[in-house]
């Protein structure tokens, strides 16, 4: 015989970012800078 | 175009040779799933576009150092820094995760994750039995992997090492595993949901 278990739905919230928020990710990375020297690393910055 | 079909690994690549429309791929590809990851935990918009901002910075500060070596893994790695801010978020705020009642989330669907009702514990209890009498039918080699991916979340590249065969040996018993499953489950007519 068949069994049968009753069925719940999951319940979840589908959210994506904003267009604002990608865009200030991806200027924030063109201009950002890394530079290894000697051991150290620098992060430059450029506005 | 080319770019929106190249896997994680190529684009990270690219990224990391200069090719910032590669991060854009990146960031549209799991913008949806980590937002949502996000939300299911912070249950706040504002607090949700933080911290996948501050996620993604980690990200390209990683990348840009050439420090990155998950090996292909880019999702689960960006969702276990994402975790981590969230736990540094909650740190912050000193206070427990709060859930709140809306269309998409109901007080009791949550409460019931934790305890379930007495109908609903009977189900579940039922459906975990079926399903280990029915992994107990497999060969040996099938269960190992099952369970070591399944209950264990155990990656197939740590399953082949723990059982001592290749990846592709370790993934054939994996789907051999599913394949004689369901075979068990339509032959014994039963229905594995709750």
């Amino acid at each position: 015989m068949e069994q049968l278990y009753t069925k719940t739905s999951p319940q979840c919230k589908l959210v994506t970012a904003s267009e604002e928020t990608v865009r200030f990710l991806l200027d924030y990375s063109k201009s950002l800078s890394i530079v290894e020297a000697d051991g150290m690393t620098i992060e430059n910055n450029l506005n | 175009m080319e770019l929106l079909q190249a896997k994680d690994a190529t684009l990270i690549q690219k990224y990391t040779q200069g090719d910032e429309r590669a991060l854009e791929v990146l960031i549209n590809r799991y913008n949806t799933r980590l937002s949502s990851f996000i939300y299911s935990k912070v249950f706040d918009k504002e607090i949700t576009e933080d911290i996948f901002q501050d996620t993604f910075v980690k990200v390209i500060r990683t990348l840009k150092r050439g420090k990155y070596n998950e090996e292909g893994k880019f999702l689960p790695w960006v969702i276990r820094i994402a975790h981590n801010l969230i736990i540094d978020h909650f740190r912050k705020s000193n206070r427990m995760p709060r859930y709140e009642m809306g269309e998409e989330y109901s007080l009791f669907s949550i409460m019931q994750d934790g305890s379930l009702n007495a109908e609903h514990q009977l189900i579940q209890d039922q459906i975990t039995e079926d399903l280990a009498s029915l992994i107990r039918q497999l060969p040996e080699d099938q269960q190992k992997v099952l369970q070591m991916r399944m209950y264990q979340e155990m990656s197939f590249k740590e399953i082949a090492e723990r059982t001592g065969v290749s990846i592709n040996t370790a993934l054939g018993r994996m789907r051999y595993a599913l394949i004689n499953l369901r075979r068990l489950i339509e032959e014994h007519s039963i229905v594995l949901t709750n």
